[in-house]
């Protein structure tokens, strides 16, 4: 019974991370960026989705979707106003240039969390969710929420799937992962792949945002914490590896829940940590890193 | 080092000091109470600074060695009722050894992941400290006992003289050959290490230094505030706060990162009125500088007085 409720309760937290860090492990793995202000723009969209929903009435669809969109413009908001001048800016050497995109981001997610909680409140949010009820599962009382959650999740990681491995654009980020300067000299616009990533990343940090809104419902304090666990995520998967990222979602998931619901949930981040400084000492390039 | 005595910076500086020496005769205690926490503050950015601008490593966690300094001071004296230099003294050389403990594995791992490593270890101690809250006061907070005095202006002077001591040795060791040999494993490990200099050896050093300051200071402000908190020496937004103080003061200066240090917490104090956009202020404040300004403050003027 509660072997059972922690595999299903675990399944959709893991799933729900792996959507998270994915688009995070996208754009480091092409362009090298770590955006530390990837939980704003998670915390964005679901604020969105909840005001256009709650206060303008819009519905949960449209309130989804417009949280999606915001989420979208955001990251295109990042990666023009923040972290294209610092790479293009001939002022910052190039081996200095990580250490200013971390901080440039790392403010940049300051300034979304104040400007939210200016305007909204500190107050957690829970974004109403699109399904509603509760249903049955091996004896386990699930909201139908959190398996909606579980499969939006699933499916949006198949489609990204397919969009990276089938199709031309795809072809040509993964490309440009694997060897930058081998992409230009095809003939490929660099800054249009990036582009296209970030667009990819934004779409799925607002999917994820409004699901997670959904599910556990946000406030601007999630901010850090959200950036921090897409963070230890995707180095325990290894930067830049996507399928790294999601077996790590899942290890970190599955131990959260576990230590939630066996010791206590004031731990419930403890176990991870270990892992992950454990793994660190072992094997730093993560799980299925490159060097 | 000898063009230093005689360089415009070091008159500036101590034109500065002297000034900042005077302040307690004709500012109000509250003046003082601010510039006091924002010297320690000034020490933390140096530290940082010693550890990215010289020898390269990002260190994402600067509360762990503030923090461990800190807590170490504050529970000796909570338990025992040592006195508070030796408590001090103590907590700075907990430091020490919690830095060696991080450098030793952490150094092996390069960009990156050295950074996660230190994060890690800000978020582990933030773990420990709610977990075994009976001896460190949890979430609430540590209360001490002791403090080195409550006179406002003997406080503001112990932590200005605490300051620019820490500045004099931290910019000495900068400009000393040893900094010069940082900044080249920084730059270029491979070939600093094929020019017949140890890098391990001289990393571990700048990370030594880097925490016994980082304690010292850690141990210096609880005793000031008279509590320890997680909120105060080890949450991620204080490392944060280190961390823009050295980048906006200007990297690889040192005496910058203590100006930054001081605008930053000036500033917020002077935004207060704002309520809740302060913090959005200074934020776009200092990314408007990582854009325009990357060499900050310090670096700015310096380049300046290069080119004239």
């Amino acid at each position: 019974m509660r072997a059972f409720q922690i595999l299903i309760d675990g399944f959709a937290i893991s799933a729900l991370y792996a959507l998270g860090a994915t688009g995070f492990t996208l754009i480091f793995g092409v362009s090298g960026v770590l955006n530390l202000s990837h939980g704003a723009i998670m915390v964005a969209a679901a604020v969105a989705a909840w005001a256009a929903a709650s206060i303008l009435g819009v519905g949960t669809y449209a309130g989804a979707l417009i949280g999606v969109a915001v989420a979208l413009l955001t990251a295109f908001a990042t990666y023009f106003a923040v972290v294209k001048p610092i790479q293009d800016s001939r002022r910052i050497p190039n081996e200095e240039k990580e250490i200013f995109v971390l901080t440039g981001t790392l403010l940049w997610g300051i300034m979304i969390q104040e400007l939210i909680a200016y305007f909204f409140t500190n107050n957690a949010k829970t974004v109403l969710p699109i399904v509603e009820g509760v249903v049955e599962i091996l004896g386990v009382r699930t909201p139908k929420n959190e398996i909606f959650t579980a499969i939006v999740c699933c499916l949006v990681i198949a489609l990204l799937w397919l969009l990276v491995n089938r199709t031309r654009t795809g072809k040509a980020v993964l490309a440009a992962s694997m060897n930058p300067r081998g992409v230009t000299l095809l003939g490929l616009e660099l800054t249009n792949i990036y582009i296209v990533v970030w667009a990819i990343y934004g779409i799925l940090a607002g999917i994820a945002g409004v699901l997670l809104g959904m599910f556990l419902g946000v406030s601007s304090y999630s901010v850090g914490p959200l950036t921090a666990s897409a963070f230890s995520i995707v180095v325990l998967g290894g930067l830049g590896s996507v399928s790294g990222s999601l077996i790590a979602a899942f290890v970190v998931g599955y131990l959260e829940t576990l230590t939630a619901y066996l010791v206590s949930p004031a731990y419930r981040t403890i176990p991870a940590l270990l892992l992950l400084v454990f793994v660190m000492y072992i094997r730093p390039q993560g799980l299925l890193g490159r060097r | 080092m000898s063009t230093f005595f005689t360089s415009r910076l070091f008159f500036v500086s101590l034109a500065l000091v002297i000034i900042a020496a005077t302040l307690p005769l004709y500012v109000s205690g509250y003046v003082l109470g601010l510039l006091t926490v924002a010297f320690y503050f000034g020490v933390f950015a140096m530290a940082w600074d010693l550890l990215f601008g010289f020898a390269g490593e990002v260190n994402f966690g600067p509360t762990f060695l503030i923090g461990v300094g800190a807590y170490t001071a504050g529970i000796l004296n909570n338990q025992f009722g040592w006195s508070v230099y030796l408590c001090i003294l103590l907590g700075a050389l907990a430091s020490v050894i919690a830095g060696l403990v991080l450098a030793l594995p952490a150094l092996r791992v390069r960009g990156p992941y050295f950074g996660l490593t230190t994060l890690v270890a800000v978020l582990m101690l933030q773990n420990f400290i709610v977990v075994f809250a009976d001896l460190t006061g949890g979430e609430i907070g540590l209360t001490i006992p002791d403090v080195i005095t409550i006179n406002a202006g003997a406080n503001y002077w112990i932590a200005l003289g605490f300051m620019t001591i820490s500045a004099a040795i931290l910019y000495g060791l900068s400009q000393s050959p040893i900094g010069l040999v940082l900044q080249a494993s920084g730059q270029d490990p491979v070939q600093a290490g094929a020019l017949g200099f140890n890098i391990v050896k001289h990393k571990l050093a700048a990370f030594v230094v880097s925490a016994f300051f980082s304690g010292l200071s850690g141990a210096l402000l609880v005793f000031y505030f008279g509590t320890a908190s997680v909120g105060t020496v080890v949450d991620v937004a204080v490392g944060v706060n280190v961390i823009v103080s050295a980048v906006l003061g200007g990297r690889r200066t040192v005496l910058g990162a203590a100006l930054g240090a001081i605008f930053l917490i000036v500033a917020g104090e002077f935004l207060r009125p704002t309520g809740e956009l302060a913090t959005f202020i200074v934020s776009a404040v200092a990314l408007l500088v990582v854009l325009f300004f990357p060499g900050g403050f310090l670096g700015a003027a310096l380049s300046r007085e290069a080119r004239s």
